[in-house]
């Protein structure tokens, strides 16, 4: 038998108290407005007090709207049923699919144990050498893409979830463009990945409450499939969103700002999240791509800062490409070992010629004399950013080593290329 | 004084108000019993019949109206032989312990004995019966590992005590009772091999504490040499992220020149954690020819694990510091993030609804790191061993700029400062700590004008290269070029070491003196160029050399030739 509480006593936001005893902390309750009925969240005791944070926000509910305590905290359905489906921040059906309550799972569950980890040693092949060749996608990795607005990150994340060798794909919309939410759905659908994947979206237009969700909804059912043997991969796009829509939620109920009205809790909040990636000792994995908006292309802002300190490194978009400066893959020293012999030293001689050329063309951009070995150079970052920087490259592995060796030799002679020369006995194109 | 009973009057995140009836202590350990649980909270705050308790996991499902259980007790951790090799969370609850009886996921309220309760110490008593003891003291000693773990009076027995029985040899586990002391008034105190000891309260059962005079070798040429740490002394390393700060800590851990390293995790990647839990078995320790395990004990608190266990995880950890140190043994603790730490606390402020000081940091921010930094020391026990803390912390800085209150808070209390710089990290200059803003107050391996002379090439160098810059080199003294090519070579061949190199790795004072010495002689020689292509083509093959001659196992045969070849190239030259 359920109890319902017919007076609210303030709205402010999207808060609302009513007077309730015997309610849990964290509890969901369900509200029904003018305007159809909503979830709210238990976010405040105090004495007989109860907060909740309404799902739809505060707009049109009224002092007598009936609220219904349910009993249970936030869940998710979890079972192969939810494959190839879209649900809302609030787990109800996006598409025109039967809502899904067998199998209920909680969401935010506790974190796993550090003594059940493993180190990671597997790579997941993308097909761009950005990526593949210079800093490899390790399973259990969280890596965000570092991007500016207008970039073509939605592009790459689609590609790399299209190409990436998983069993299941967990995508986490938040704040998205409805348009882009369509590009994901087609693309997914074109790729013949929907069956494989769920999503999980919030709009742009969609209530901000329902956008905290999302991370935490995408991860439970993750880590049920990561727990049946599966290699999950997990998009979120874009934690900007989320972290935003914290800030909007903390600062309506007056909790003190730390940096730029940001909540001193971010870093916890965004490595609750990112920590779910996990390689299982005996079971499947949890890998993480984000993406990670940065306001006015500045690193320092809180949100890519936090998230910096908290995945194991970054991928950096600009100008449409990967940048091999700012971009780092904290686990690629675990798996790009194993691929093929020359794989360390090509990525280290390429990025050190290719760092060469970058200074040469600010020696040229100043009108200083360039030496014949400046003109080599220049034509090397040609051939680089052209052949191997270019997002719609797209080649295996071994095919972007093999163009490495080409792109060298096509530039530079044997000596020059700084390469070990029992690398070069065995690699170097004739 | 009646038992004190409690209930659940308010919760905000992982703050609960409880309605009080009896006493409470500040900092005291609650148990809020909620749906079959029990979960362990601290009392942070007292007003009148309700204090407010940080819980140390996830607040869901709590209810006001449930009950709340006091201890009576502060937050205390229990301290005895088989900590070493031990892994824990922040609150010394065994991380591979909990996972045989949970699983992969850490649940709530779960609560494990830190020490083996059935494991049994060979103990070979210390004292007769009639002896005079006090805390501190010790009564006897069981091996543990390569060390003989001495088994104190608790140190909470300030007084004088009498012994009035002691065990015989033999073999006894940590719930025996091996010696009973008794007080000028007649009341007995039972010694266990354990005893528990409240976090927050530094151990201070020592005759005195010394001045750190002994550099810690950490193999680290930059610090050993120019950034030196003493035993028993304290030193941070802010740097953004990327910059190298994990590894700088993972190496020197494996390095350093103490008897036990204790490795605090607190707030950071699990996965970092796990490399060192998994590597740390299969390393040996070339001083004992046993595994790096078993000199090492790990309190491991990552990001995603409760904050309120971040805050007390640190305060762990330098309590174990300091329970070996009082065995007149020398322990380095290594805090790897204090940012996260002082993050936690500002976390808990903000649900206090304290009024916030910088950056919404509380105001007590100083004072508690302070606090912290300063349970390091040397300090001559009763019996006149000499026993250290080491504290070194890494601090995260946002946005890498060291302004920021908790980078600015550690500067002020730490004897030696390690910045790291993402320009050098980005060049590749590992490690990339940043010689002209890196400082320390503490002698080093080496002697002082040595160190200057050698750093002075390196200030005058950057000077001339800031020049270089504005008027081109056609504008700069072929001898201004060779003092720059001259604080280059320093840099290059002395400062960087290669981590991923066996033998640059690890290079011991011997061999930094020898090198140093070298890279000096270069630096006083008067060499002769023509001109400015010669120098430096001349300062590239020289610098590839020494560190070529850097990789070569030190005294090896191929390291002797080198040595031969780059006088000789030297020798030409002058």
């Amino acid at each position: 038998m359920k109890k319902i509480y017919s007076k609210i006593e303030s709205i402010v936001g999207n808060v609302i108290t009513v007077r309730a005893t015997g309610v849990r902390y964290g509890e969901l309750a369900q509200i029904e407005t003018g305007f159809g009925t909503s979830l709210a969240e238990v976010n405040r005791l105090d004495g007989d007090m109860v907060s909740l944070q309404v799902f739809i926000g505060g707009r049109g509910i009224s002092t007598d709207n009936n609220v219904m305590f349910l009993g249970h905290t936030m869940r998710v359905s979890f079972s192969d049923d939810i494959l190839g489906r879209v649900f809302t921040g609030s787990a109800a059906p996006r598409d025109n699919g039967p809502a899904l309550l067998q199998h209920m799972i909680p969401i935010g569950g506790p974190s796993v144990n550090p003594a059940r980890r493993i180190i990671p040693r597997r790579m997941i092949r993308t097909g761009i050498p950005m990526i593949d060749l210079f800093n490899s996608l390790v399973v259990s990795q969280k890596l965000p893409i570092f991007s500016i607005y207008g970039e073509p990150y939605n592009q790459l994340l689609a590609r790399i979830a299209m190409q990436a060798e998983v069993d299941v794909i967990v995508f986490g919309g938040m704040g998205l463009k409805f348009d882009d939410y369509l590009f994901f759905k087609n693309t997914l659908e074109t790729g013949a990945a929907f069956h494989k994947s769920v999503m999980f979206i919030h709009t742009a237009a969609d209530p901000t409450v329902e956008c905290l969700m999302i991370p935490d909804m995408a991860l439970a059912v993750a880590e049920q499939f990561a727990l049946q043997n599966k290699d999950v991969l997990v998009l979120l796009n874009d934690m900007t969103s989320f972290a935003d829509a914290m800030k909007e939620i903390a600062i309506s109920q007056e909790q003190v700002p730390s940096n730029r009205g940001y909540p001193g809790d971010l870093y916890s909040q965004l490595a609750a999240r990112y920590e779910k990636a996990v390689d299982f000792e005996t079971a499947g994995s949890i890998t993480v791509l984000g993406v990670t908006t940065m306001p006015g292309d500045d690193v320092t802002h809180p949100i890519p800062d936090n998230t910096g300190y908290i995945t194991e490194g970054q991928y950096y978009l600009r100008g449409g490409r990967i940048d091999p400066f700012g971009s780092l893959s904290r686990l690629k020293q675990q798996v790009n070992g194993k691929t093929r012999k020359d794989h360390r030293a090509l990525m280290d001689a390429m990025i050190r010629l290719y760092s060469s050329y970058k200074e040469t063309m600010e020696k040229k951009s100043m009108g200083f004399h360039m030496s014949s070995w400046d003109e080599k150079l220049l034509i090397y970052g040609e051939h680089f950013e052209r052949e191997m920087m270019d997002l719609s490259v797209n080649i295996a592995l071994e095919e972007a080593l093999d163009l490495g060796w080409w792109i060298l030799a096509k530039c530079f002679t044997k000596d020059e290329s700084g390469l070990r020369t029992e690398l070069i006995n065995e690699f170097w194109p004739a | 004084m009646g038992k004190t009973t409690g209930k659940v009057a308010a919760v905000n995140g992982n703050m609960v108000v409880v309605e009080f009836d009896g006493a409470v202590m500040m900092n005291e350990v609650a148990y809020i019993e909620t749906e079959g649980k029990r979960l362990k909270s601290e009392i942070i705050r007292i007003r009148g019949n309700r204090c407010s308790m940080q819980v140390f996991e996830i607040t869901t499902g709590i209810m006001v109206g449930d009950n709340v259980d006091f201890t009576g007790e502060m937050l205390a951790i229990e301290v005895g032989p088989g900590l070493l090799a031990q892994i824990y969370d922040g609150l010394q609850n065994p991380l591979p312990r909990l996972a045989e009886k949970c699983g992969f996921f850490l649940e709530r309220g779960e609560y494990l004995e830190p020490l083996p309760r059935d494991q049994k110490w060979d103990f070979t008593p210390k004292v007769a019966i009639g002896a005079e003891v006090s805390g501190g003291d010790a009564v006897g000693s069981v091996p543990e590992g390569i060390f003989d773990h001495l088994i104190m009076v608790p140190f909470h027995l300030t007084r004088t005590y009498t012994v009035k029985s002691i065990a015989s040899e033999g073999a006894y586990t940590n719930q025996e009772v091996i010696a009973v002391l008794v007080d000028g008034k007649g009341d007995e105190y039972d010694i266990f091999l354990s005893f528990t000891w409240p976090v927050k309260r530094a151990v201070m059962s020592y005759e005195e504490r010394l001045l750190p005079y002994e550099p810690m070798v950490t193999q680290y040429r930059i610090i050993d040499t120019f950034f030196s740490v003493a035993k028993g002394g304290t030193f941070c390393v802010p740097g953004p992220f990327g910059a190298g700060k994990t590894v700088i800590q993972q190496t020197i851990s494996q390095n350093a020149d103490v008897d036990i390293v204790i490795f605090a995790a607190c707030g950071e990647r699990a996965g970092e954690v796990v490399e060192t839990l998994k590597e740390f078995p299969q390393l040996i320790d070339p001083a004992t020819g046993r595994s790096l395990m078993e000199r090492t004990i790990i309190i491991c608190n990552t990001s995603s694990m409760p904050v309120a266990a971040r805050e007390a995880s640190l305060y762990t950890a330098v309590t174990i510091a300091e329970y070996y140190r009082q065995m007149g043994l020398h322990v380095l603790l290594l805090a790897d993030s204090t940012s996260r730490w002082a993050q936690a606390l500002r976390e808990m402020s903000g649900r206090l609804e304290e009024i916030p000081g910088e950056e919404a940091f509380p105001a007590y921010l100083e004072s508690t790191i302070a606090g912290f930094y300063e349970r390091a020391g040397l300090v001559r026990m009763k019996n006149g061993s000499e026993g250290s803390v080491t504290i070194g912390g890494t601090v995260s800085p946002a946005g890498g700029n060291l302004e920021e209150p908790v980078t600015q808070a550690t500067l002020k209390v730490v004897g030696a400062f390690h910045g790291l710089s993402r320009e050098r990290s980005a060049a590749r200059k590992y490690p990339a700590i940043h010689p002209l803003d890196s400082w320390t107050k503490y002698q080093g391996i080496i002697a002082k004008d040595q160190v200057d002379y050698a750093m002075g090439f390196l200030v005058r160098g950057t000077e001339i290269e800031q020049m270089m810059r504005v008027v081109g080199e056609e504008g700069t003294g072929l001898s201004d070029f060779i003092i720059y090519l001259k604080g280059n070579f320093v840099d290059a061949v002395y400062m960087q070491q290669d981590t991923y190199e066996a033998a640059d790795k690890s290079v011991k004072p011997e061999r930094q003196k020898h090198v140093l010495d070298l890279v000096i002689s270069v630096l006083r020689a008067n060499l002769d160029f023509d001109d400015m292509e010669e120098a430096r083509s001349w300062f590239a093959t020289l610098g590839r050399m020494v560190i070529d001659y850097n990789y070569t196992p030190w005294q090896s045969k191929e390291c002797r030739a080198l040595e031969k070849q780059i006088l000789d190239v030297i020798e030409a030259k002058i």
